[in-house]
């Protein structure tokens, strides 16, 4: 297993080399001048050669990557150019609140998909299967932004039951978890549909397996059988689905925290977006990419751990 | 081995017993019609304004109603279906020009030229699908031309490790040792008996990643991004809809079941294609 994880690793590290060349890239190799963008087309001349001087874009662009480079790994990701705070203070400081709508995201997701996923699967061609299999397809061509505006219209401005929008933090919980629970739905419902989808096909596999026909030949109950024997194969592929939508559920929480008006780190994005703030973007950008390689990372060990041929293979 | 005819025979014949594909397929011509015949079918012009009729409920004379300064939203949707049209062909077809190749050469060399190819899609593949359209659309400035340059670039990877695997199962006939044998060019074999065999989950592929530009248009259009205004563009329309969601409704109601429709038929579809080429497959 640590030989596994050290392997891992050791294939993360070029791979985060690469993935900071490109980050680089964005501000400085694509087309579209970022002195242009952030100063506006009417710049004199003589601004615009000033505002590259001040940030060394005039250099050559291997120092300015290496310098760049040098600092990111010290967590060193610039300053805004509107607001002079360092890039990582601003992450950071938003950090918690898209840590909390993931975690609730995915909660919700897993507390809908994980019964409709068994019950659909153990009552095969029920109503109930048909249901969720209904919500498994349609769930997941949902748009996000309009189930959320949805969620909004019915729980917020006609029952009146929750906010429309903004962010309590901790530790006040009861108004702190009636501010993530529109997000979380809207964020979590298109991974539910995947899960419950992933999960009943996982299920009806495992249940037609020998070993779950000898429990049951044993006289185990029905719940057992399924608990202890069906669902923690089933669960594998729930992981493997979790563990590829994670990026989804890391982009779309810019959209979610957009439309909610949550302080977190998406919604620093989108801000940067508008006021060409390049690099809280370049930052930002970085900051998600390396969160989502080493979380893809975790993944992978936690399934080499569940299924252990992945690691012997 | 079965001759392909008989192969697109029993495909056909799964699809047709798929009600999934069949409602996809449906919804799919339904959305092909809206679009082609929008000028048509559109009762009014979509950016004519009328300041005598703002924020008009669903009427006879505007059946879903009109937006904030007048406008009929049924012809705004009917016009918008374009714009999703244009996302999800462009963008699969900057996938496609890009990613066939690349997924091509990568499994027909094989070595290191492989390997180059697939670090780099690893590479592409690290980066969150939204995060890294909306990274390219900030630097590239918000217009709809660059979002779907943005997304199209973010569907390579897909479509270039989709060909190379099936690259490397086609290589391992004997027909392709055989065309090989006979003196073929590298080009020529994969003109000719690769690439045909990699079509169907191209199809399949294609039909999912048009579902997924249409609505990354959208969400990208809804934070401003994407198509900008006058454009009738339903993420657009959400977006001005959640201005006047209290005051009134309709305005990013129809834009969205617009979008969830669609994105639906599509999802549909690639599912009912998929089963019907690969049974086992199914879900």
């Amino acid at each position: 297993m640590i030989q596994f994880v050290a392997r891992r690793l050791l294939a993360t590290v070029p791979l985060l080399f690469f993935v900071s060349v490109v980050v680089f890239s964005f501000v400085h190799v694509l087309p579209g001048d970022p002195a242009i963008l952030f100063l506006g087309e009417e710049a004199t001349p003589e601004t615009l050669a000033q505002f590259r001087a001040r940030l060394g874009f005039d250099r050559p662009l291997s120092t300015q990557y290496l310098e760049w480079l040098g600092r990111a790994v010290r967590g060193d990701l610039g300053r805004s150019l509107r607001t002079n705070q360092p890039v990582t203070e601003a992450i950071l400081q938003r950090l918690p609140v898209t840590l909390e709508l993931l975690g609730a995201a995915l909660a919700v997701s897993l507390a809908i998909a994980i019964p409709a996923g068994i019950v659909s699967a153990v009552k095969r061609n029920s109503g109930v299967d048909l249901a969720s299999t209904v919500f498994a397809l349609v769930g997941f061509s949902l748009p996000n932004f309009w189930l959320g505006l949805i969620l909004i219209y019915v729980f917020a401005l006609l029952l009146r039951w929750l906010p429309p929008s903004g962010f309590v933090p901790l530790p006040a919980v009861a108004d702190n978890a009636k501010s993530l629970i529109l997000p979380a739905l809207t964020l979590g419902t298109a991974l539910a549909a995947l899960v419950t989808r992933q999960l009943r096909s996982g299920m009806l596999e495992v249940l037609r397996q020998d070993y779950v026909r000898t429990a049951q030949a044993k006289g185990l109950s029905q719940g057992v059988v399924v608990g202890k024997h069906a669902l923690k194969n089933a669960l594998i592929a729930v992981v493997t689905v979790v563990g590829l939508q994670i990026g989804g559920l890391l982009g779309n929480t810019i959209i979610t925290e957009s439309l909610f008006a949550l302080p977190g780190v998406g919604r620093l994005m989108i801000d940067a977006v508008f006021s060409r703030d390049f690099f809280i973007v370049q930052g930002v950008v970085l900051f998600l990419a390396v969160g989502y390689v080493l979380s893809n990372l975790i993944v992978d060990v936690l399934y080499s751990y569940l299924d252990p041929r992945i690691r012997l293979g | 081995m079965m001759d392909p005819a008989s192969l697109r025979a029993i495909a056909l014949r799964q699809f047709r017993r798929s009600w999934v594909g069949q409602v996809g397929a449906i919804l799919v011509v339904l959305f092909l019609i809206v679009t082609v015949l929008a000028p048509l079918l559109a009762p009014y012009d979509p950016i004519a304004t009328d300041f005598a009729n703002v924020l008009s409920p669903p009427t006879r004379t505007h059946p879903l109603g009109t937006d904030d300064i007048g406008r009929d939203i049924l012809s705004r949707v009917i016009h918008g279906s374009r714009v999703s049209l244009q996302a999800g062909l462009f963008t699969v077809a900057v996938a496609l020009t890009v990613g066939l190749p690349l997924g091509l050469l990568a499994g027909f060399r094989g070595g290191r030229v492989d390997d180059l190819i697939m670090r780099g899609i690893e590479v592409i593949l690290s980066f969150p699908t939204l995060v890294l359209a909306l990274g390219i659309t900030a630097v590239l400035g918000p217009k709809l031309i660059h979002a779907l340059f943005a997304i199209g670039i973010v569907f390579v990877p897909h479509f270039a490790r989709l060909i190379r695997a099936q690259v490397l199962t086609v290589k391992e006939n004997d027909f392709i040792a055989a065309a090989e044998a006979l003196g073929a060019s590298d080009v020529r074999v994969m003109r000719l008996h690769v690439l045909p065999n990699c079509l169907a989950p191209i199809l399949v592929q294609s039909s999912f990643s048009i579902a997924f530009a249409i609505l990354t248009e959208a969400a990208l259009s809804f934070l401003g991004l994407g198509t900008q205004p006058p454009t009738p563009s339903w993420g657009i329309m959400l977006a001005m809809g959640r201005g006047y969601l209290e005051q009134a409704p309709w305005l990013g109601a129809f834009p969205g079941l617009a979008i969830f429709v669609t994105v639906l038929g599509f999802n549909l579809l690639g599912d009912g294609i998929r089963d019907a080429l690969d049974p086992r497959l199914k879900t």
